[in-house]
């Protein structure tokens, strides 16, 4: 299906099945401990061994040679596969420097050496053994040190900067302007699931039992840095234990696991220690971002500037903090450029909404910070400022754009009218309490997105396709779509995901899953009901599928009996083109925040925190709730807790796990209220539906911050806001 | 400076005593040292455990570094218990070891002799839930479903801990009764992360089971 005009009215608009608050169907079996994730699949191949990785010791330089004689020597060693033994891999998809071959090192815990045993207790012990004699040399670990002199990132003609109007002429003689300059710092996925693989060959055939949110691409990416015929790859990933981008593309448990198996003659596993999922494996990029505006006394923003600087081993790409700043606000003059330092420590990538969640951290702190130079409230300022055209092109309009409308929804369930507004002048007890606001927002992406279904004899339904549930509830929103389309009970309906020998979907990331994928499911019904009618003579288009039966006027046949024959098989996928040229498409959110700071200690709780999202349809308020308050949670992580330190000497990440990272814990999280705006869009995907699984985390650390400030009075504008950067500066108790 | 006795034990006396000397003979050296390698290998210690997983007993024959979280996923082929850190930091693992809650990931198998140990499968099956899985499902209270069969035994056992008036860091009072209020609840489950963030839903969960406990 090829979508390239916006769809009237559709089977979907019924909302028999879709929109309804669905509990998973993949509920049971995550609750009772029976999904199989990637290290579990005991089943799928006989006689796996146990991989463990031996990683590097220092952050840049070279291995001169690796001793095995004493690790070989352990009993139930297989084998043990080096680096040295391999050519450097080409790099796969989405990678910034090749996951593992050749002697040279680039990042801390770059994998050196898996030793394969018998158990995993003899693979650990004997990877201990492994003596690697290194030769050292001094890398730039310091993003701070570097980042004043970091280099204009370059697009393909000059440096990559976006210019609209002229920023500086208008920023020097606005009436009420600010120049503010936030830090983000370096954050980790930390998903609960490490990566892990099982690799297993027949003769040339290649088949990984993985943990990975991009079927398609990671196949590629592991033929090509395997130098495999694709066809011969197989990756199968039916639940994954989170990814938030750190599985988007294919990892180093995985290529070890293939070469090892290759060369050990039986299958390999190898999950990554946890330190490895912060330092071997990607992370997002500190920033350090510099906010200029110029408004009118009313309000209106007439000059905005954000430059954003980040860092990353190989130099190309950072984390794009001004992406939302050039979309979410008007304003006639405009300036946009980013920085990138050339830094060695492990490869910067997409972490949840990249870019947007380290932009809206500085770009929504620093509007409170104008609406309070303002004496505006701060939701009116976001207000007086909307656009429903993208602002550097002003004949491109949003497809739909109901940011005012969350901010207002937002602040009424919120009872926003209600806070105090003198900073640090709400006490209850010991606690100052203070409110925060943020907008968020998101982009919703179209990609193509394929599906089979299957209507057997029986009258049940089978989809299939390489789409992967992250945690994100694909299985139940293509289960309610396949049912909405046939007509056909929820229970009647099974998914198959996650395998690479079905049909190529979207794959799970940037919030672009939920509604490509679908749509790939409901462009394979389109064709399933049309065989079927057609069998009966049935016009596709007026006939009407309900309770397991096609009706056209007063005829009615069972699908059953159309199956009678044998099953009937339909596949398509949707596929877009100009819509989103034409279009801006985008998901906004109205954050609200309550915070409380201890007077005297400076503990900070999270004590109320709302979101009024709008995102297309909505497919399953159950699921897609989750995905808010899930991001919600993480935001809250982002603005108070979560900073991976660096030791700038050797290069790495110090707090490698879970107990030095902080995450949110139950303390830290309230009870959370997710509202969502009735919105359609058919310009975004024939489901109407746009993302929302990174919308709830765009603008939440901010909105907590604001809160901090509204709390305490203190701007804090170095995240996380821990209480070191604070607690001198607290209203006199 | 002298070093105390244990020091002065070579592997191999240790080895050639374990059999005779340590107890009950369940210790056996599985491979013996090559001639060739003297200082080099390393032997390992097998050992033999017998408890009681979700209500059948269990004999293994265990690598005596085995934890019981390995023991549980590798060995028995239970793996609903998950490995998340493996060093004790995030819950996944935890299973309920005669009536109480423990990080399976921090305690080594052959530790658990005799003992009475229930997994999340244990717990319930997807055809016959148990109360507190159900209440997971409704309430959505996962999203990869990775942290969750750790949070659901710690969230059958906290309940459990308030029943039985075990004061925790937030309780007012040292003792006397306690009360499954929010704030109790999620100061107990903190050792439990789920990154997906689906705590103010397990909180709801854990409400609805503590409401129809009552
Ligand atoms: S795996 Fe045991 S606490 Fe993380
Ligand atoms: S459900 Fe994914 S970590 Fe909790």
């Amino acid at each position: 299906m090829k979508y390239t005009t916006p769809a009237g009215d559709t089977v979907i608009d019924r909302q028999r099945v879709v929109g309804q608050p669905t509990t998973r169907i993949d509920g049971p079996l995550k609750v009772t401990g029976h999904a199989p994730y990637a290290y579990e699949r005991h089943d799928v191949a006989a006689n796996q061994a146990y991989g463990y990785i031996v990683p590097s010791a220092i952050a840049k330089g070279r291995v001169r040679s690796i001793d095995l004689a004493e690790a070989k020597a352990q009993p139930g060693v297989i084998t043990i596969l080096t680096t040295t033994e391999v050519d450097e891999l080409p790099l796969g998809m989405g990678h910034t420097v090749p996951l593992f071959g050749g002697s040279e090192i680039r990042f801390y815990h770059q994998a050196l050496a898996l030793v394969v045993a018998e158990t995993f207790e003899q693979a650990r012990a004997a990877a201990k053994l492994v003596r690697v004699d290194y030769e050292r040399t001094q890398g730039n670990h310091d993003f701070h040190a570097l980042a004043p002199d970091a280099p204009l990132v370059e697009g393909s003609d000059g440096p990559d900067v976006s210019k609209v109007g002229d920023f500086e002429a208008a920023y020097a003689s606005a009436p009420v302007s600010i120049d503010v300059t936030y830090e983000t710092p370096h954050e980790s996925h930390a998903m609960m699931e490490p990566h892990a693989s099982i690799a297993a060959w027949e003769g040339e055939k290649l088949t990984l039992w993985t943990s990975n949110q991009m079927i398609a691409w990671s196949k590629q990416a592991v033929a090509k840095m395997l130098d495999l015929d694709p066809a011969n790859v197989r990756l199968d990933s039916p639940f994954l234990g989170g990814g938030f981008g750190a599985k988007l593309f294919v990892r180093v448990d995985a290529v070890v696991a293939a070469l090892a198996a290759k060369k050990a003659g039986r299958p390999v596993k190898v999950m990554l220690d946890r330190p490895l999922v912060f330092n071997n494996t990607t992370h997002r990029s500190a920033t350090i971002q510099r906010l200029r505006f110029g408004a009118e006394r009313d309000g209106r923003l007439t000059a905005i500037s954000h430059e954003c600087t980040s860092g990353n081993l190989a130099g190309q790409e950072g984390e794009n903090g001004i992406a939302q700043t050039r979309l979410l606000y008007a304003g006639a003059n405009r300036y946009t450029a980013q920085r990138i330092a050339r830094l060695d420590l492990p490869e910067a990538n997409a972490m949840r909404a990249p870019g947007e969640t380290a932009g809206l951290m500085a770009l929504e702190g620093a509007m409170d910070e104008l609406a309070e130079k303002l004496g505006m409230d701060p939701v009116e300022l976001r207000i007086v400022n909307d656009t429903q055209v993208d602002p550097e092109t002003p004949n491109r309009p949003y497809s739909s754009r109901m940011m005012v409308e969350c901010l207002r929804r937002g602040a009424e369930a919120f009872g926003w009218d209600k806070r105090n507004k003198t900073p640090g002048g709400m006490r209850e007890g010991r606690w100052l309490i203070g409110h925060g606001m943020a907008v968020g927002f998101r982009n919703s992406v179209q990609m193509k997105s394929a599906a089979r279904v299957r209507l057997s004899s029986n009258g049940k339904l089978t989809v299939e396709t390489d789409m992967t549930d992250i945690g994100t509830g694909s299985y139940t929103i293509l289960a309610q779509t396949a049912a909405e389309m046939l007509g056909l009970p929820l229970e009647d309906v099974t998914v198959t995901l996650g395998d690479s020998d079905m049909p190529a979907s979207c794959g799970s990331g940037g919030q672009w899953g939920a509604q490509n994928s679908t749509s790939g499911v409901y462009a394979a019904c389109v064709k399933l009901r049309e065989d079927i009618a057609g069998r009966f003579a049935m016009d596709p288009n007026t006939a009407e599928f309900i309770d397991g039966e096609i009706r056209a006027g007063a005829e009615s046949r069972k699908l059953t009996e159309a199956t009678a024959s044998g099953e009937i098989v339909a596949e398509d996928s949707v596929e877009y083109d100009e819509l989103s040229k034409k279009y801006q498409q985008s998901t906004f959110a109205g954050h609200f925040v309550e915070i409380a700071v201890d007077a005297y200690t400076g503990e900070t709780y999270v004590r109320r925190m709302l979101a009024a999202c709008a995102a297309g349809r909505i497919l399953n308020p159950i699921s897609a709730r989750s995905q808010v308050i899930g991001a919600m949670t993480m935001g809250v992580g982002g603005a108070l807790t979560e900073e991976l330190a660096v030791d700038t000497r050797f290069g790495f990440f110090v707090n490698h796990d879970l107990a030095g990272y902080e995450v949110p814990v139950h303390a830290d999280i309230p009870h959370q209220e997710v509202i969502f705006l009735d919105e359609l869009d058919a310009i975004a995907s024939p489901m109407k539906a746009k993302g929302v699984g990174e919308l709830g985390l765009c603008g939440v650390g901010a909105a907590v911050a604001n809160a901090l400030y509204n709390a305490t009075g203190v701007r804090v504008r170095e995240y996380p806001l821990t209480l070191d950067k604070y607690l001198d500066k607290l209203p006199a108790v | 400076m002298d070093q105390p006795d244990y020091f002065s034990v070579s592997r191999r006396g240790v080895l050639a005593s374990g059999a005779a000397g340590l107890a009950a003979g369940s210790i056996s050296p599985q491979v013996a040292f090559a001639a060739s390698t003297p200082a080099a290998e390393r032997a390992i210690t097998m050992q033999t455990v017998s408890m009681r997983i979700n209500g059948k007993a269990q004999t293994l024959e265990l690598d005596t570094r085995t934890t019981l979280l390995d023991a549980l996923r590798e060995h028995v082929k239970l793996t609903g218990t998950k490995k998340g850190c493996d060093h004790g930091q995030c819950g996944a693992c935890t299973v309920i070891v005669n009536g109480e809650r423990i990080n399976s990931c921090l305690s080594l198998a052959v530790m658990h002799e005799g003992d009475e140990v229930t997994t999340i499968e244990g717990l319930g099956t997807p055809e016959n839930l148990h109360p507190m899985q159900a209440a997971f499902v409704k309430h959505d209270g996962y999203q990869c479903g990775y942290c969750t069969p750790g949070q659901i035994c710690s969230a059958v056992s906290v309940l459990k801990e308030i029943a039985d008036g075990v004061p925790s860091h937030v309780s007012a009072e040292l003792t006397g009764p306690m009360e499954a209020s929010n704030i109790e609840m999620r100061e107990r489950m903190s050792g439990n992360i789920c990154r997906c963030g689906a705590y103010s839903n397990i909180a709801e969960a854990m409400a609805e089971v503590a409401g129809e406990r009552a």
